[in-house]
């Protein structure tokens, strides 16, 4: 396969382009590197990374194609990254967020692509990172990254996006006492989906309580229905003045390159895992800490070499 | 790392017995695929443009209605136009025998009919998977 030929065709938009682009670097073929290397920077830092999350069942998916929507009448070319957990007694997984965006699947200017967690926990899968930035170089404006349907922990969207939305609906009661204890201050965005259902008033009082002030909440927290579209135009223009307050000051930056960072890291340890394994293999130590530094300080000497 | 294999399940037309196409689904991940389900009442060109964004290495569609005729070779006519008409397409439903003939020669890769054992089926999507990644430019 030739890449600078893929390469040139991801960057006119071609869908089958991009789909084989994600899935080698998913797959961890070699040729990965190439491609992410030969990515247009400049339209990576233009694009917009949006987290959203929230628990199973709270209208991720629907919301996510309600924005869909909204961004299209910007005239916004979208990309999306649907992930689903994968089992970790097969490895399968059933991949199906795409069917409440499917009133999109002939529109040229939305790419989709479902992908599975493959082991990694978090919340988002490997490779999301690299989707993200093969999506915004192939000419998507937006990229919405929507989680697994999350708990209380689950938060690694929050280092990759630019900008996260968290999406809670009634009925989920004591999860969403728990989250309040750290989760929800750090969202840029609250939303209480499915707004018409009964406990709608109560969840919007217990969420008052998370923003400093009154102010702030009333910027913040959003209520839609997404599966009547409405509540959405709004978000949407939320979004827009948050993205460009972030860019106008240093918090764009400042996230991309911790973003940068993060994902960095993430990538080394993956690397190291099969040296540490092996090391590991052959170390029958009396604690599992002391293991762990035996084989650091063996690791700093083969780099020493 | 072995090769993770993808596929698409999808019901094209305006049936809505989607029970056989979960199943199916339902086993092929306990089988280790990820299986991007794109839900009923789906168009053609919907399937096709799905399967393309999503690299999946083979396209399996269900129907009960009749209609398979029509519908499977439409898909694989779809895929074509959208310059994927390598990705295999296999089909199952209520499919009468002397149907099966036609649509092998339309292009469909392998058809399961309600006797079809469930490792039968698994197996031909592991096979249609193994030769179009291999034979993929």
């Amino acid at each position: 396969m030739n890449i600078r030929e893929l390469l040139q065709q991801l960057h006119r938009g071609d869908s089958r382009s991009i789909g084989r682009a994600i899935s080698l670097v998913e797959d961890q073929n070699p040729a990965a590197e190439k491609i992410l290397a030969g990515l247009d920077q400049a339209r990576i830092e233009r694009s917009l990374i949006l987290g959203i999350t929230g628990p199973p069942g709270a209208g991720k998916s629907t919301l996510t194609a309600g924005l869909i929507r909204q961004l299209r009448k910007l005239d916004h070319r979208v990309g999306i990254i649907a992930i689903d957990p994968s089992s970790p007694v097969s490895g399968g997984a059933i991949l199906g967020d795409r069917i409440r965006m499917m009133a999109h699947a002939l529109d040229r200017e939305v790419v989709v692509r479902s992908m599975a967690t493959r082991g990694r926990l978090g919340g988002l899968c490997a490779s999301a990172g690299a989707a993200v930035r093969i999506m915004a170089a192939s000419g998507c404006n937006t990229v919405i990254i929507e989680t697994v349907g999350v708990g209380q922990t689950e938060m690694d969207v929050i280092g990759l996006a630019d900008m996260t939305v968290m999406v809670l609906a009634p009925g989920f009661g004591d999860d969403i006492q728990a989250m309040k204890a750290g989760i929800l201050e750090v969202m840029d965005l609250l939303v209480i989906n499915k707004n018409d259902q009964p406990g709608a008033e109560k969840l919007a009082l217990d969420l008052g309580t998370v923003f400093a002030t009154a102010e702030d909440r009333e910027i913040r927290l959003l209520k839609t229905v997404a599966s009547e579209d409405r509540g959405l135009e709004l978000l949407l223009e939320r979004i827009l003045l948050l993205e460009k307050k972030y860019r106008q000051g240093s918090t764009f930056l400042h996230r991309r390159q911790h973003s940068f960072a993060l994902e960095t890291m993430d990538w080394a340890l993956e690397m190291l895992r099969p040296r540490i394994s092996r090391l590991i293999a052959a170390d029958s130590g009396t604690d599992p800490r002391l293991a762990a530094h035996e084989i650091i300080d063996k690791l700093g000497q083969e780099f020493g070499k | 790392m072995a090769q993770q294999y993808r596929v698409l399940i999808g019901k094209p037309g305006l049936d809505g017995h989607d029970r056989g196409a979960k199943f199916i689904a339902r086993a092929l991940r306990d089988a280790g695929f990820e299986v991007v389900y794109t839900g009923i009442r789906r168009t053609a060109e919907e399937i096709a443009a799905a399967a393309i964004q999503e690299d999946v290495g083979a396209v399996g569609l269900s129907s009960m209605s009749g209609a398979h005729l029509r519908l499977f070779p439409a898909v694989i006519e779809a895929l074509r136009l959208a310059g994927a008409g390598d990705i295999p397409v296999l089909g199952g439903g209520i499919i009468p025998d002397e149907d099966i003939e036609p649509l092998h020669q339309a292009g469909v890769e392998a058809i399961f009919t309600p006797g079809t054992p469930v490792d039968t089926i698994i197996e031909a999507f592991r096979s249609a998977c193994c030769k179009h990644y291999r034979n993929r430019p």
